[in-house]
């Protein structure tokens, strides 16, 4: 591709393997560690569902019993298979049999890994071709009725009752949004459990759970369907329950999912060590199920200045494309995040936002990038307010990205009204329809301040990749690299669930997914 | 639809202001204008259109003018409207509960705790309970501040820490005894369901137990928070829409002094 920015690629190759220097380096402490969400994730994919008596699901039930003797090191797919080798039972009655405690997994004697091996790869193949499904069903849909152009507009929906939800999104779908994002409760970030069943209750969003992704994606289907169009659904798998909620999504046909450690490190102060293990797997899912994952880079502009931290953007961006690919996980599928964020009172700032966008597009051909609207100047003066989210959508039209967020005039005030959604989008198809082909017909003049912008903050990206891959991530991040957050590498949330693997430990879906088509 | 708008009957009227009887202004003093969106569980049809301006009568809009209306997904209607209000405010009869001190900027702020209190002032920020949202907290504590208020990191006479988000009280109150802290900072956005005033009351309730609330400063802010919510929900101050780390910082200091003043 003709860069319309004059970049040095040569600069861009050597940030990009620098990236891959610091990506490597994470990976190398991911591998020999599993999580208490990795083997809840486990259990997932053996068919255990389900809660106790007290709403505790049936994963938590077996690997807090694991945890809790200690031995959560060889594995939930050691134990399991062993016991469906002594008992003959199915790893949901067994699950059951923990709950209500009649089995001790611990106690059962253990048999060959050999006879664990070939009793638990029908239950394995069966959670693969499961999810193999889904993704196919997509594709069908994708080849049939097709879907809309890119930017796909994404829009949110945020009642907190799943069946309103409903009502919004076929609303939304029916006036020209392309993707549906189910924004989760207040909070869920934090649990350390997926809830289980339809939920109708919710601050600010609607909780997660595998049965609120069935009701949303029958309802999508339909009204895709009836639109002709493909209706793409996003979740959030990050938090504490990344790999869960990517198997959730895996099972229930989801198709765009929030993944991102690093954003869960600064913006919800879990821990570390955590969610990049988290994260390897829940990538490995999403790379196998054909999800497009988002990144959450537009945050770090909303805690530092737009202007002078974007290139943490793209360092983040970068780091975040190879540790993608170290979990399989194909350019097509990265929904890389960046923002419109810069203070509207800034002289040419359209220009600077314009370089930023056109950089990120060039520097990751393959990736639908994932745009963020106006969030931080915006201030409950909805008539600019529906401006700003005007200049983000011609830039957005304009640099050809691939997942557009569509801005609300609201912003600031309250969730989406239908309404709100509705001018959103009249919005965006606007200025989508009225300037289709901008970026074909306008060149960025040499030594103008677009061209010099982006070779800028490609040169800052490239000194602060360099001062991270002599520090290390964990330490770059404890400095407080991104966003001006500091998190230390033993801080935060959910480290107690983080253990080195034992000599019996096994996960053949890594092997069985990562990179598969 | 738009017959009528260049009317000119409906301005024969009283046009001097009255202050005991403040009224919308459109473009004639006392023409009552206000203007609406809004959407109805309805098709969209001529009854439709009907129960709008109907809906806006009720409201006590005299003329009321549906401009435009779209129907949003089979079964809601989206109006935009204008109407006359026939409603009036006492304006010279208001009292709203206010944040009573002067605003200093940041030099000021400094000097003013150099002179009076000799010492820095050690504030504890975050925004608490489940809530996720920094961006308050950061626009008040951060160094950059926002829209050109530097945030309290900058002052050279405060030690401010930001504890980010989803703080819950006790650790957010053990952190503000382990500092020794002068002034507690609580940030509140998201206020679904009043999940802020739960949330804001249990860190009163926390600190009169452990006998701290009369030790420290406690002040709330965030977009849908008030001086009169604060105060009656036992903070010292609330700040709202259009406040910045400027007006925070006044209050803090200021009302410090009014209290050692009173020891």
């Amino acid at each position: 591709m003709q860069s319309k920015l004059g970049l040095d690629f040569k600069k861009v190759d050597y940030a990009r393997s620098l990236a891959k220097n610091i990506a490597d380096d994470v990976q190398a402490f991911v591998e020999s560690y599993t999580t208490v969400a990795v083997e809840r994730t486990l259990c997932r994919l053996l068919g255990i569902d389900g809660v106790d008596e007290n709403q505790v699901p049936l994963p938590n039930v077996v690997v807090d019993e694991l945890k809790g003797k200690g031995v959560l090191n060889q594995g939930v797919l050691f134990y399991i298979g062993n016991a469906m080798v002594q008992t003959g039972l199915s790893p949901q009655q067994i699950a059951e049999g923990v709950s209500s405690g009649t089995i001790d997994l611990v106690r059962i004697e253990v048999v060959d890994k050999k006879k664990i091996d070939e009793i638990l790869r029908p239950v394995i193949n069966g959670s693969i071709d499961r999810i193999r499904a889904r993704r196919e069903r997509r594709n069908h849909y994708l080849n049939t009725i097709g879907e809309g152009p890119k930017p796909y507009i994404y829009v949110i929906v945020a009642t907190g009752n799943i069946y309103e939800d409903v009502v919004q999104a076929e609303a939304a779908a029916r006036q020209g949004a392309d993707i549906i994002a189910v924004i989760r409760t207040t909070g869920q970030s934090l649990l350390d459990y997926v809830p289980y069943g339809a939920t109708t209750e919710g601050f600010g969003g609607t909780y997660a759970t595998q049965e609120n992704f069935r009701i949303m994606r029958e309802a999508l289907d339909k009204v895709g369907e009836e639109l002709g169009r493909y209706i793409r659904l996003c979740n959030y798998c990050s938090g504490l329950c990344m790999p869960e909620i990517a198997i959730m999504g895996a099972f229930e046909g989801l198709d765009v999912m929030l993944n991102d450690a690093l954003y869960g490190i600064l913006f919800r102060d879990i821990n570390m060590q955590r969610t990049f293990v988290d994260q390897f797997f829940s990538r490995v899912i999403n790379g196998f199920a054909g999800v497009i994952i988002n990144t959450g880079e537009d945050n770090y502009l909303t805690t530092s200045d737009a202007v002078e931290a974007a290139h943490t953007v793209l360092v983040s961006d970068l780091i975040n494309e190879q540790l993608a690919l170290l979990a399989g996980l194909p350019e097509e599928q990265m929904g890389l995040g960046h923002a419109f964020e810069m203070d509207p009172e800034l002289e040419n700032g359209f220009l600077y936002e314009l370089a930023q966008a056109q950089m990120t597009r060039e520097i990751f051909p393959k990736a639908p990038l994932k745009y963020m609207p106006p969030t931080k100047f915006m201030t409950g003066n909805i008539f600019k307010g529906h401006i700003q989210d005007a200049l983000f959508n011609m830039i957005g039209i304009w640099t050809n990205q691939g997942i557009q967020l569509l801005g609300m005039p609201t912003e600031a005030v309250h969730t989406p009204f239908m309404s709100d959604r509705y001018l959103a989008i009249e919005n965006a198809k606007y200025i989508f329809g009225n300037m289709k082909d901008i970026g074909d017909e306008v060149q960025f003049k040499e030594g103008g301040i677009i061209r010099n912008r982006a070779a800028k903050v490609l040169d800052d990206a490239v000194e602060l990749l360099e001062k991270i891959v002599a520090e290390g991530l964990f330490n770059a991040l404890e400095k407080g690299i991104f966003g001006d957050v500091k998190r230390p590498k033993n801080g935060g949330k959910g480290l107690d669930g983080v253990c080195q693997k034992g000599e019996n430990y096994m996960n053949p879906f890594v092997t069985l997914m990562k990179g598969v088509k | 639809m738009s017959c009528g708008l260049y009317s000119m009957s409906d301005k024969e009227f009283d046009k001097t202001l009255d202050l005991t009887k403040v009224k919308p202004y459109g473009d004639t003093m006392n023409d009552g204008k206000v203007q609406l969106s809004f959407t109805l569980p309805v098709p969209a049809s001529a009854e439709a259109t009907e129960a709008a301006k109907q809906l806006l009568k009720s409201m006590g809009f005299e003329n009321p003018l549906v401009v435009y209306f779209r129907e949003l997904t089979p079964g809601y209607t989206f109006f935009n409207c204008y109407g006359s209000t026939v409603h009036t405010v006492d304006f010279t009869s208001i009292y709203v509960p206010k944040v009573e001190s002067t605003v200093m900027d940041m030099d000021q702020t400094d000097n003013f705790i150099r002179e009076n209190i000799g010492r820095k002032l050690v504030v504890v920020g975050a925004s608490t309970g489940t809530d996720a949202h920094t961006v308050g907290i950061d626009a008040i504590m951060n160094m950059k501040g926002y829209a050109g208020h530097f945030g309290l990191e900058r002052y050279d006479m405060f030690e401010a820490y930001n504890l980010g988000s989803q703080v819950p009280n006790e650790e957010f109150l053990a952190k503000a005894i382990e500092l020794n802290a002068d002034a507690l900072l609580v940030s509140q956005t998201v206020t679904q369901k009043d999940v802020h005033i739960k949330n804001m009351t249990e860190l009163v309730e926390l600190m009169e137990a452990e006998g701290l609330r009369d030790k420290m400063i406690l002040v709330c802010g965030g977009p849908r928070i008030s001086h009169e919510l604060a105060k009656e929900l036992g903070y010292d101050a609330g700040f709202g829409m259009n406040t910045y780390a400027d007006d925070v910082a006044s209050f803090i200091v200021q009302e410090l002094v009014k209290r050692m003043s009173i020891k």
